[in-house]
């Protein structure tokens, strides 16, 4: 017995005496944030993200590997507005790491930082799964990528001053690269102006205020309830009479609903990738809304 | 600009007011030209401060300009940037004070079931195994309430959180479920726990009831644990710092409930160690497995048997209990996408040394009196369950459970005081269950579950037992350990 505690306990100071790794460790709880982190530290930080395009950010559990992460995290990078409220603050209440808790320059919220759409009049779950600090799905209006590009640059700055030179040329790099990307998109989105449409969830909102669309309908009856049977009944009725240009849901949707309302309809459905690794071009925030505005354009037209 | 105009017709107001009051005397007019005169110096050092900043943040945006081709529009873009930002500043701003505004997050749970049982719940007992006095048997017959919860959590300040959780029973008694202080991000990986809390023995008996796959605990955790241990004391985990998830943890408490037992001692009457790791296997799978040893010393932990008279004798047993429990749970998800569907597969293996003294017939009401002798058991017990979501919303899972009353060595009945027959909880028996539920949860707040279990607890019978249950939460958004 003694000998296996003499083991443990060497074996626990071995551990403690690993050197940290000299890059900055980022947890991202979306593919975008860890996509920006990327392109704002570069080599300079290791980032990972906790959900990947093809999973629901909502539905997430605090598994394991996501709490030995937020454990050795420098900066944990969310959206926020109860997006993650399942998971991420069982994962910042487990790791036992102070830095990364609401408050400290590791814990950042991007919805924080724009300003939020559709934020409720009433809060009743009767609504569905509603967020009472808005909408929390950001990422698809540029402009939004671009603020918080620039407190994320400030906040790697602060947290890795050693680095600041690297992290204020890349942030002011992207920046540029982005607001030119800004400018081509604007352009070659104009014929998507006014454009109707049907979507999964109440995820487009961003996109479509800021390209001019509209969404008419949503596959689900309620935020975050499943597209019902009745419910999809009455959108075909609803779409037969005024039809939408096109259906969108995204990469981490089951087609089904979409699929069956646009085999009635003749309206055709649309995947979007939604965030970064959403489809095989969206393998960067560039490649995103290249992609999100050609699929959109390709059935526009 | 508009702190300016301010500015200006709060000067104008102030030198206009004293025209209006003929009765001041030119001192006083003196003294309010004086104060009006630094209150324009201080504002328009002020702006002064804010046009410097402002040029300062130009200055920077400037720069950032130079890397781009297009130089006019980004001061542009910045500014309106700030503009927004600051109008998402007004947002998060624009709710009221009040003195609620720092209440905790309140939440609660409802739960309801209709038990239809086929043999008398009252009469429920695991053969072979130490009855624990906890809630183990099925609720009553018919419709009853089941627990409701009442939960209240928020952070004390910058260094601690609380959480009461307070059980309303069906027959009008509350009770501390857990009620518990807990550090926020106290460094190095540590987390400190102090108050009531459910011991981290084992995988089920730290979740809460309602997050139960199952309407009732599996028969080891009934056994071993009383249904659900929560004990008195502190609790310290360390996370270590590596890439995979590896958890250390103790705990030390008083022991209050089975296996231990109240007592009149200072010092620690149980304690708990336990050892956790777990990862991901591909992007779909996650796993934990983990070891705890959990040692506790009872004193007088008493339960009611009947002797081979068929009187009700009370026993009671001095010494101490140590149980090993191994877990792991694996949760499977295409692509971790558990929205559609997903599978949980969990199991938990328990074994038990007890040692000491067994006290026949405490209360000497028997022929044969208050009789004291050695008591040495080893016992073991496990279950193994799957859950699988086959569609949205739509559950279905299968239990199998096993005890094994393994060796049970009576001082008493081996030196020939008293028979085996006056001791029949010990009677050697394995008690088994095949438990089969569905359940339909029509959001991630409300859950009906219908549940069928062939319960053979009992030497002498096997209850049929089909159980129609609802678990309905409200209020604050709960999040669940893995």
């Amino acid at each position: 017995m003694k000998k296996i505690i003499v083991t443990l306990m060497a074996g626990l100071l071995w551990l403690l005496a690993q050197p940290a790794s000299a890059a900055l460790k980022v947890l991202a709880c979306e593919p975008e944030w860890g996509a920006l982190v990327q392109e704002l530290a570069g080599d300079k930080a290791s980032v990972t993200s906790a959900t990947t395009a093809l999973q629901d950010a909502h539905h997430i559990e605090a598994r394991p590997s996501l709490i030995a992460r937020a454990r050795n995290a420098d900066l944990v990078v969310c959206t926020g507005s109860e997006l993650e409220i399942g998971w991420l603050p069982l994962l910042l209440r487990q790791s036992g790491n102070e830095r990364i808790q609401p408050g400290q320059p590791g814990y950042l919220e991007a919805s924080q930082l724009v300003p939020r759409l559709e934020i409720p009049k009433a809060l009743d779950r009767a609504l569905g799964d509603i967020h009472p600090e808005g909408n929390p799905h950001i990422q698809l209006d540029p402009h939004n990528i671009a603020k918080v590009a620039q407190v994320l640059g400030d906040r790697l700055v602060q947290l890795d001053p050693a680095n600041a030179k690297a992290y204020q040329t890349r942030t002011a790099a992207f920046l540029a690269r982005w607001d030119a990307a800004i400018k081509r998109w604007e352009a070659e989105a104009a014929p998507l102006k006014g454009l109707t449409m049907v979507v999964y969830h109440q995820n487009m909102s961003y996109l479509n205020a800021w390209l001019g669309m509209r969404a008419v309908g949503s596959l689900e009856p309620k935020p975050g309830v499943p597209p019902t049977a009745a419910h999809l009944a009455e959108l075909v009725g609803r779409m037969q009479a005024a039809p939408a240009k096109v259906i969108v849901y995204v990469a981490y949707n089951n087609p089904q609903a979409a699929e069956f309302l646009s085999e009635r309809t003749k309206i055709p459905a649309v995947m979007l990738p939604f965030t970064v690794g959403g489809s095989d071009r969206a393998q960067d925030l560039f490649g995103l809304f290249d992609d999100t505005l050609a699929r959109l354009l390709a059935v526009a037209k | 600009m508009i702190k300016r105009t301010l500015m200006a017709a709060a000067v104008a107001a102030a030198l206009a007011a004293p025209g209006t009051a003929s009765a001041v005397t030119d001192t006083e007019m003196k003294e309010l030209r004086e104060q009006v005169q630094q209150m324009k110096r201080e504002y328009e050092q002020r702006i002064e401060a804010l046009e410097q900043r402002l040029q300062q943040a130009e200055g920077r945006t400037q720069k950032a300009e130079n890397a781009a081709a297009a130089a006019a529009g980004v001061a542009a873009k910045a500014e309106a940037r700030s503009a927004s930002a600051e109008s998402a500043a007004v947002q998060a701003n624009n709710h009221p004070s009040s003195e609620g505004a720092f209440n905790p997050a309140v939440s609660v749970i409802l739960n309801g079931v209709y038990n239809n049982l086929s043999e008398d719940p009252a009469r429920f007992r695991i053969t072979g195994f130490a009855p624990t006095g906890g809630d183990v048997a099925p609720g009553k017959r018919g419709f009853s309430l089941g627990e409701s919860e009442l939960a209240l959590a928020a952070n004390v300040d910058q260094n601690f959180r609380g959480t009461l959780i307070a059980t309303l029973q069906p027959d009008d008694r509350i009770g501390v479920e857990e009620a518990t202080m807990q550090t926020l991000g106290l460094s190095h990986g540590l987390t400190l726990k102090a108050g009531r809390f459910f011991s981290s023995v084992g995988y089920l008996n730290e979740v809460h009831a309602h997050a139960w796959d199952f309407t009732d605990a599996p028969l080891a955790n009934k056994a071993f644990l009383g249904g659900q241990l929560a004990d008195d004391g502190v609790q310290l985990r360390w996370l270590a710092p590596t890439d995979s998830y590896f958890e250390l943890g103790a705990e030390a408490g008083r022991g209050r409930s089975f296996p231990g037992s109240n007592r009149d001692k200072n010092g620690a009457g149980a304690a708990n160690l336990f050892a956790r790791l777990g990862g991901d296997i591909g992007t779909g799978a996650a796993w934990r497995l983990g070891l705890s040893n959990l040692r506790t010393t009872a004193q007088n932990r008493s339960y009611t048997d009947s002797n081979s008279l068929g009187i009700q004798v009370d026993n009671s047993f001095n010494g101490a209990s140590r149980l090993w429990a191994l877990d792991g749970v694996l949760k499977w998800a295409p692509n971790g996408n558990a929205t559609e569907t997903n599978l949980k597969l969990q199991g938990e293996y328990f074994r038990r040394n007890e040692d000491g003294n067994l006290t026949y017939d405490t209360a000497a009401v028997s022929a044969a009196g208050t009789r004291t002798g050695t008591l040495r058991s080893a016992q073991s017990g496990w279950y193994a369950q799957g859950v699988y979501q086959f569609m949205p919303m739509w559950r279905v899972g299968y239990r199998y459970d096993r005890l094994n009353s393994g060796s049970v060595n009576l001082g008493l009945v081996d030196s020939g005081t008293l028979s085996a027959a006056d001791l029949p909880i010990y009677s050697r028996y394995n008690p088994t269950r095949n438990t089969l539920m569905f359940d339909y949860s029509p959001s991630e707040f409300s859950r009906l579950r219908l549940q069928f279990a062939d319960d053979k607890s009992r030497l002498d019978a096997s209850d049929k037992q089909v159980f129609l249950q609802y678990i309905m939460s409200l209020g604050a958004h709960g999040a669940h350990n893995f």
